[in-house]
Parts: C-alpha cells; structure tokens; sequence
C-alpha cells in the first residue's frame, strides 16, 4: 500500500523509489505468470492434464519419478538460481537503473518464462529428452556436434569467470574466506551422516549454516580470522612472487587453489560433496532473498542512481542484452528444464507452474540484485565515480552488490561488517558450487568429445578434469585487468553472456520449429529468438571485431578468437534456422506422442 | 492454530525439496549396485565361469522381469542372450 500511496505521488519516473520499483517489478512478473503463462499453456502448449508424462510412463525411481509440483518447483528453482543473476545485474546498471529493470522484468515474462516453460513442455512431449539429444534428432549430427561445442565454451566461460569472482571476492573480502571453507568438511560431513546414518538432513544443514555464520560473525570480529593474502605480502603496493605485483599474487595463489580444490570436487560422487553443498546453499538461497527483501522494506532506501546513464563510454545498445543473461534469459535454464525436471513431472499442466515461475524465481533475485546496487550509493555523483565506465563496472559490479546489500541487511540489526561477509559467503558458495557442476560438466563434454572423434584418453576421468581445470585456469589468468595479472576475468563476462544466449536461442528455436510442426502459432517463441540472436550478434560484431581485433583500438586476440569462435556458431544457428522453418517438408524428427 | 500448521506445511515441504535430488541419488547408486549384481547372475551366460550359477537359477523368474531394463541401461538396444527374448 505504502509503495501504490508513494506511486500516485509521483510526478516523475525518476522519483520511484525503491519498494515501489520492486512492488512494480513483482507485480509485472504476477501478471505475466497469472495471465500470459496461461494464455500460452492453453492456447500455444494446449497442455493436457491426462497426458502422460515420461514420469509415469518411464517410471524408475531413479530419473523418472512422478514429483509434486510445489516439491519440482523448489528443486528446479535452487538448480536454475546462482551467482549469474547476481552479477549480471549488478554490471548493468551502468546504464542505469531503467534498461536493466525493463529488461529483466520483460525478458523474464516474454523470453525467459516461455524459454524454460516451453523447453521443459517439449521434453515432456518427447520422452523427457534433453534440448541436446532433440537437436541431434532434430538437426542430426551437426545439431549435436554444434550443441556439444557451444555447451564446452559455456562451461569453460562460467569456469572462468566464475573462479575470477571467488578469487576477487577473497581479496576484496578476507572475512569470507574461513567461512567459505569450513563449508567444505561440513558439507562432507553431511554426506556421511546422511547417506550413511540415514540422518534427514534439514537438521545437520541447519547446524551446518549456523556454524558458517558464527565463522562469518567472528571473522568479520577478528583480524587474525581474515585470510588476506595482499596484507600478508605487504599491502597492495608490495611486491608478490615471480615478480608480480601483491594483487596479480594473490588472484594467482586463489586461482591455484580454486583449481585444486574444483579438480577434487568434481570427481568425487556427487553425495560427498556437491550435494550437500546444495543443501546449505538453499537455505543461503532463502536467507540472502529474505535478508535482501525484508531488508528492502525495513529501511525504505532512496534510487541513487541515475535512471539512464549519457555518458557511458560503451551503449547499452546492444551490449545490455548480453550482460544480463541469466535473470532475463537464460540456456543454461533449458538444460535443467530438459534434463531433470521433465522427467519428474507429474501432470502436464504443471510444467507451467515449474517452468514458468521457475524462471520468474530468478527473475525476483536478478530485481533485487539490482534495487541493492542502486540504492548503494549516497548521491548520483558517487555512483558514477564507481560506475565511471564499463570496463570499471564489470570489476566493481559484484563488490558493489555486496556492500548494497549489507546497506540492506543494516535495517535488520545486521552490523555491516558481518551482513558483507555473510553475502559475499553467499555468492562465493554459488559460485562456488557452480563452479563445480559446470567443470564436472566440461569433463563429461570433453569424454564425449573423446568417444565422437576416437580419442579414448579423453574418455578417462582424471584426463578429461586435467583439460577442463588447466583450461579454465588459463583462462582465467591470461586477461589482464586493472589489478594486473588475473584480474582480468570480468572482460569474459560478456561471452558468458552470449554463449548462454546462443543455448537458449537453440533451445527457443527447437520448440518452435516444434510448435510450426503442430500448426501452432509459434511466434511466442521465435520472436524472442529472433530477438536475441540479433542483439547477440550485433554486441558480437561491436566487440570482436571493432573492439578486439587486431586492427582495433583495444586489440585482444584471446578474447578476439573466442568471439569470433561464438559468432560463427550464432551464424550457424541462424542459418539453420532458416533452413528448418522455411523448408515445407522439414518437420524434423520432434514428436508430439498421443495421450495413451 | 492455522499459522502453526501452516508453518509445518511449509517446513515439510522445504524438507522435501531438500531430499529430493538425495532420494534419486541414493536410488541411483542402489541400482548401480544392482546393476553390477546382475551382471554377476548374468556372468555363466555371457561366457565368465560362475560357481554359483546353478543356484542363481532359483533367481531367474525375478531376474527376467529386470532383464530389459537392465540391458537398456547397459547400452544394448536388443537382448543379448539368445535364451531371453524380451524384445
């Protein structure tokens, strides 16, 4: 009520305030899952609540198990939720709080929505297939091979860039470290009690994140608590090994140990350590939304930031719609939806309410990621000293979303100091745990690779995690950014971005081609392809080949290949996007199997 | 009291959500496991001495009601065994 009383107020959009902002946003996303999700599961799915589902009708109790759909959403939500909602946003705002809002809200009504909706309905319909096993079918080998390709370049973009804001997250926020890491034999711990005690395992996790705080309390309390490599070696001036700078150091030493540690992670069962990880991180996931939107309400914070932002050095044109990939669309969604979720649907009318509110379950963190970002600073003036270009934004964004949201936190009796360290353990165990998923996914990618082209040391397991870690880490440590040395991880951030577009462009073009086949109008989903796959590829021709070629201003031949890489693949995609929909004949291989 | 039980509600269906991905793993392991039992019923037919096989007849009536799934998971499209023509 106070946030309708404070809109009729207003004169200006630029008055909003900030419950106001998220009243707004949330109420757009309740109409578009009250009236636009439903208009699209009746009219364009037509979904059937007596068809049945690959859950009944392949039931094992293993992949294929009939779930309630409060339960499936749950599940689906805290795979699909991480620190890309997080960082994205907290980037974009560069531009101003304006196009990063509209883009979110719209792009998780009309794209993201539909996306993980209609992939998750397309699997259903094709014996809860995966998006990649239905572009082999449908495109046939090329399909899979494309599909397997851009998949290895997104997993080894999230490695890199996700492993740079661990490491930046440790040197900019020591106090998070011991936190961070006690959750490791925690979570080792909860694997054994539960899996071997038969322990459930709401009460050991809650033991578990309640034992990280304290660490977090008392680390943020005490010095000698805080792992701060840059102080050990002197301060930031110091000189570190091998030459380097003090921070060029300390990004190297955490790197090394991230890729250990991952290395070690990803080949252990999933019970012992990724697991329950995921159980401690839902209950982050529930704290840091409740500490985020109790803490918006409590303490009422005024927009700082300018609505839209003139003097950027880059347009948000189309580079926006690439920075926010995950919290506006998202691939990496349709593998969830595909993968697991479809074999676990109990009636088809469902998928709406997993699928669909699924994403909009993202789209909440990405909105407040935002609010907490843009209400961080005390004036217009000290945001755009912090957000001076976008180079700048891309290195600060997650520091600055850790500080807004402690500035949150603080109207909940939360000191600052703890509520920062609390969230940057949050977002560091995302990442962290994403981390891990996406390097085991690179190993599977790279023996699949391995048995496709007849190379069967790829098949082995500690080869394939040798590849993807030695990979990654290079990755990673080649960019150079402003701290020197490693720090330069960020400038990957927009290839992410574009990797996950192209996935979900695929995946969008699928159900389309689908939906073409059932006579259905299909332009709920090929518009928003058509959308992306064009602001992909112009943001793809503004950087790689006016940015970082050779004969650029700012030439980067690393960043420069794999740009160049991604866009022959978005062509590959488009041109076989035309091929499918315009021949008359080509319905593909994709089924629509009778109710039995 | 309806706020207590609903609180109950949401605290199981939290719980829920949170064996659920466990349950399908623990489910995945027993059936790796039972997977590889199998196998060892199966080894006399597929040509490895089995000491125990007169015995494991006792087992065939259960055995083949598996049998399907069983060389389904194993990457064998047809049966392998001559004697069992599941499909």
């Amino acid at each position: 009520m106070r946030a309708l009383a404070h809109i009729m107020k207003m004169k200006e959009l630029e008055d909003l305030n900030a419950i106001a902002l998220a009243a707004i946003g949330l109420f757009i996303f309740a109409l578009g899952y009250r009236f636009y999700s439903k208009f699209v599961a009746e009219k364009i799915f037509r979904l059937d609540p007596n068809y049945v589902t690959p859950a009944h009708k392949y039931k094992d109790g293993v992949d294929f198990v009939p779930t309630n759909k409060f339960i499936l959403w749950g599940h689906h939500f805290t795979s699909v939720a991480g620190a890309a909602p997080i960082l994205g946003p907290a980037i974009a705002v560069y531009w101003g709080w304006l196009p990063a809002v509209l883009w979110v809200v719209l792009g998780t009504v009309f794209a993201a929505g539909v996306h993980d909706f209609g992939t998750l309905v397309l699997s259903v319909r094709n014996k809860g297939q995966s998006v990649g096993t239905l572009a082999h079918r449908l495109i046939g080998q090329r399909g899979k091979v494309l599909f397997l390709f851009i998949i290895l370049i997104l997993v080894l973009m999230v490695n890199a860039v996700f492993a740079w804001v661990i490491a930046n997250l440790f040197i900019s926020f020591p106090a998070s470290v011991v936190p961070v890491f006690i959750q490791i034999p925690l979570a080792v711990w909860i694997g054994f009690a539960v899996y071997k005690k038969n322990i459930k395992m709401l009460v050991p996790s809650l033991i578990a994140l309640a034992i990280m705080y304290g660490a977090a309390i008392f680390s943020s309390q005490y010095e000698f608590l805080q792992i701060d490599l840059v102080r050990y070696m002197g301060g930031e001036d110091a000189a570190g090994l091998f030459g380097l700078g003090a921070i060029s150091t300390a990004f190297f030493i955490w790197i090394i140990v991230l890729m250990v540690y991952v290395y070690i992670a990803s080949t252990l069962p999933v019970w012992k350590l990724l697991q329950p990880r995921d159980f401690i991180n839902s209950h982050q996931l529930i704290v840091g939304l409740g500490i985020l939107y109790l803490g918006l309400l409590f303490t009422n914070p005024e927009i700082t930031a300018p609505m839209t932002n003139p003097g950027t050095d880059v347009s948000w044109f189309p580079l926006l719609f690439i920075t926010i990939a995950c919290g506006a669309i998202s691939g990496f969604h349709g593998l969830v939806s595909s993968g697991t979720s479809s074999k676990q649907l109990d009636k088809e009318t469902d998928a709406r309410f997993v699928g669909y509110l699924g994403a909009i379950g993202e789209g909440v963190l990405a909105l407040i990621s935002i609010i907490a970002v843009i209400t961080l600073f005390p004036d217009r003036e000290a945001f755009l000293a912090t957000y001076s270009s976008f180079a700048a934004s891309s290195g600060s964004g997650l520091g600055s979303f850790i500080l807004g949201a402690s500035q949150l936190a603080s109207g909940l009796m939360i000191p600052a100091a703890v509520a920062s360290t609390i969230v940057s353990v949050i977002v560091v165990s995302f990442a962290a745990t994403t981390l891990d998923t996406s390097v085991r996914l690179m190993r599977y990618i790279i023996s699949e690779l391995g048995v496709e082209y007849k190379i069967p040391a790829l098949e082995k397991k500690h080869v394939a995690t040798t590849i993807a870690v030695v990979a990654s880490a290079a990755l990673v440590l080649i960019p150079e950014g402003p701290n020197g040395f490693g720090s330069g991880g960020f400038l990957l951030w927009p290839l992410f971005g574009t990797a996950n577009q192209l996935l979900a462009g695929i995946s969008l073009l699928l159900v389309s081609i689908w939906l073409r086949k059932l006579g259905r109008n299909y332009m709920i989903t090929i518009i928003p392809m058509i959308f992306l796959m064009f602001m992909t590829l112009w943001a793809m021709v503004q950087q790689v080949f006016l940015q970082w070629a050779w004969y650029a201003a700012a030439p980067n031949m690393l960043l420069f290949v794999f740009g160049a890489i991604i866009f022959v693949f978005a062509l590959w995609i488009i041109i076989t996007a035309i091929q499918v929909l315009v021949s008359k004949n080509n319905t593909g291989d994709l089924g629509d199997e009778k109710i039995e | 009291m309806p706020i207590t039980d609903n609180l109950k509600r949401l605290i199981k269906w939290y719980e829920a959500v949170l064996e659920h991905p466990h349950k399908t793993e623990i489910a995945r392991e027993l059936r790796a496991e039972d997977d590889l039992f199998l196998l060892m019923l199966y080894s006399e037919m597929l040509g490895i001495p089995n000491p125990a096989y007169y015995y494991t007849l006792e087992l065939y009536p259960y055995m083949i009601e598996e049998f399907h799934d069983w060389h389904l998971r194993m990457g064998m499209e047809k049966s392998p065994l001559s004697g069992i023509r599941c499909c």
